[in-house]
């Protein structure tokens, strides 16, 4: 199906549409219900008045100020990886590409432990992350380089780094002073508890910059997908997309653990997921966003009431997630 | 006689792999022999530095007398209960590490097969998690079978993972479907023992790959099922061997090609599940020595198969020793040391243009 609009055009697979809507609609049911739900219990008329700043002061309190900044975080940062992982995916060509794997989420950690040690505060730590976000991706791209990088060796290498990166936060955490070692290890397994809007803001940032950046290359990448040489003989130039794409995934990454910590399998898990859900050929950067912030969000209202009042750290969930996602793998493959 | 036999089958076999010089092959066992013989020397001199060096400086003397005139003392005691048992794990874990590198590797024509690196060794690792934080199981011949069901669960996973689809099984395919599975294990593992702070901090350092803190007592009785993994993987040399150009060549050598699959698999099992149960999760040991070893010797499992296990724990002791110099008084896990170490050489492998050969 193509739409025109004068001189552009879209084209549109109704199913992906009709996928898209769905996540959009579960999206919305699972926000409302973290928004109404918890130890005090918000009816949903007062949710929509509060969120208009007509509502009773408490209601504003907990909405505005508690469930929502927690709701909108980890919608964003669900959706940063979500498409992070994607990229990562098409990329590398792999079901199980993702940037837990190949040593960026590793390397955010250590971002974030050395800013932990070093008395930093929540601001520094978020920086730090990002940082060693980056930097890791950088070392990963250098190392692979050769006369181009090739999706394999990105990710060998990548896994490479990734044990070392391991292992130089285990020791970190070691020689790290008993407060800070709970500090670190409490942020190290992900958590979205006690986020406020200055967590949110830079995802929604760099979501903005990055997403349209992500959308002009998608395109391409899928010819890549293909085969380089293919590719090439479209008149696509590779390796500027692929560089293109590689940033845009390290930053969504980096922002995305910067805000939660290393949030790990949700970038493994959405885009495949959102692929099977849309019947696509290939992974989709829109639905795998969709999916991402689905995924995050449920996952943390599962976080907060399954155990309640006990409140688990997201990541134990979308722990759950990656391994239930890598045993529908498995079963499918032994059909 | 056996010989007679011998020649037939070791003929046939370097007809299979291609290696062998015909005529110089009797000088050639006589240096392979030789350098057995060194690589042995060499782990009696790291074993020796072993039981000398630590974060406690002892006189040579002392060290002596700690083993003929044992006083009681201090320094005889850390000598006798804590430095002669964790060298003697090194020693184990390292070998049986090493052996079990070297099968995965030649089971699965795959050079960048490692009990790491593919999660075996963090299957091994959720199963004693799971045997000491949720049933608090506390004897090491217990729980070790729960290490064996870790690993042989992951190692099945990890496999169909990877040949899964139209492409089938490559390295690359094989390693990310380890990382994968083994963060799951991991990422278990360790919620398990968040659950409980006490195992947690009994655990932490067994979780990153650690000789130390482990008793003797611990020691004897994971002993056997090392030695049952050791004798079993060094006897399949000769089925692999004939196995290394393919199923059906292997086959035709009169192998019984899924008899020594199974086998290997068995092997893998206990060697990784015993190491593991012994030392926690460890990388790269059973990727780089096996790599290091086909270098000198050539493709002959016959060779590779022994100097694996008899190199892997010079280099893991050696690692394990340098690690208690360089924090002193602390002290840096042998797991760390292994990933700094192991970390740049299998980059160094993944640039190489064709990792497929082996």
């Amino acid at each position: 199906m193509t739409v025109r609009v004068g001189p552009w055009s879209v084209r549109l697979a109704p199913r992906a549409l009709i996928a898209c809507l769905g996540l959009v609609a579960a999206l919305c049911v699972v926000s409302v219900a973290a928004l109404s739900t918890g130890e005090f219990t918000v009816p949903v008329p007062d949710i929509v008045r509060a969120v208009f700043g007509q509502g009773t002061p408490v209601a504003e309190l907990i909405v505005s100020r508690l469930r929502a900044p927690r709701v909108v975080t980890g919608l964003l940062v669900g959706a940063a990886f979500g498409v992070s992982g994607a990229i990562f995916q098409s990329l590398t060509r792999n079901p199980l590409g993702s940037p837990d794997f190949i040593g960026f989420t590793a390397g955010a950690s250590t971002g974030g432990i050395v800013a932990v040690v070093a008395g930093g505060t929540a601001t520094q730590i978020a920086g730090g992350a990002l940082a060693g976000c980056m930097v890791t991706a950088l070392l990963v791209y250098a190392l692979a380089f050769r006369r181009g990088v090739q999706g394999y060796r990105l990710v060998l290498v990548g896994i490479g780094v990734n044990a070392l990166l391991v292992a130089v936060n285990s020791y970190l955490l070691t020689r790290a002073n008993i407060n800070d070692a709970a500090t670190a290890g409490a942020w190290l397994t992900g958590s979205l508890s006690g986020r406020g809007w200055d967590h949110a803001v830079p995802v929604a940032l760099a979501l903005a910059v990055l997403l349209p950046m992500c959308a002009a290359v998608a395109r391409p990448m899928r010819m890549i997908e293909m085969g380089d040489d293919a590719a090439r003989s479209m008149g696509i130039r590779v390796e500027a997309v692929r560089a293109v794409a590689i940033t845009a995934g390290v930053l969504l990454a980096g922002v995305a653990t910067a805000a939660a910590g290393p949030v790990v399998f949700v970038a493994l898990a959405a885009p495949q997921l959102a692929r099977r859900l849309t019947r696509s050929p290939g992974v989709t950067l829109g639905a795998s966003a969709l999916m991402g912030a689905v995924l995050l969000t449920a996952a943390d209202l599962a976080a907060q009431r399954l155990l309640a009042p006990t409140q688990l750290p997201v990541g134990v969930l979308t722990a759950a997630i990656g391994g239930t996602y890598l045993a529908l793998l498995l079963r499918k493959e032994r059909r | 006689m056996r010989s007679a036999e011998e020649a037939a089958v070791g003929g046939a076999e370097r007809g299979a792999v291609g290696g062998g010089a015909g005529g110089g092959s009797r000088g050639r066992a006589a240096v392979l022999v030789a350098g057995l013989l060194v690589t042995a020397g060499l782990l009696v001199l790291v074993a020796m530095a072993s039981v000398a060096l630590g974060a406690r400086s002892m006189s040579f003397s002392t060290v002596i007398d700690a083993f003929l005139v044992p006083n009681g003392s201090s320094d005889h005691t850390v000598i006798r209960e804590l430095r002669v048992p964790r060298t003697l794990l090194g020693l184990g874990v390292g070998a049986t590490l090493g052996l079990a590198g070297a099968l995965m590797q030649s089971l699965t024509r795959n050079p960048l097969a490692d009990p790491g690196l593919l999660g075996v060794n963090e299957g091994a690792a959720l199963g004693v998690t799971l045997a000491l934080g949720l049933f608090g199981l506390s004897d090491p011949a217990v729980y070790v079978w729960f290490a064996f069901g870790g690993a042989a669960l992951a190692a099945m996973a990890v496999h169909t993972l990877a040949s899964s689809g139209r492409a089938g099984s490559s390295p690359v395919r094989l390693a990310l479907a380890g990382v994968a599975l083994g963060m799951v294990f991991t990422a278990v593992s360790s919620a398990i023992l968040r659950m409980d702070p006490q195992t947690f901090d009994r655990m932490r350092f067994w979780l990153t790959g650690s000789l130390a803190g482990q008793t003797a007592d611990t020691l004897a009785r994971l002993a056997p099922f090392m030695a049952v993994g050791l004798v079993l993987g060094l006897l399949l040399a000769r089925p692999l061997n004939a196995l290394a150009l393919g199923d059906e060549a292997g086959q035709a050598l009169g192998v019984a090609v899924n008899r020594t699959r199974i086998l290997t698999g068995v092997a893998v099992t206990l060697l990784c599940g015993a190491a593991t149960a012994a030392a926690g999760p460890l990388w790269f040991v059973g990727l780089i020595v096996p790599h290091a070893v086909r270098a000198l010797v050539g493709p002959d499992q016959r060779w590779v198969l022994p100097y694996s296990t008899l190199a892997a724990p010079v280099l893991l002791l050696g690692a394990d020793v340098v690690g208690r110099l360089i924090a002193r008084p602390g002290e840096v896990q042998v797991g760390i040391m292994w990933a700094v170490i192991g970390a740049p050489v299998f980059i160094m492998l993944a640039r190489r243009r064709r990792v497929a050969a082996l």
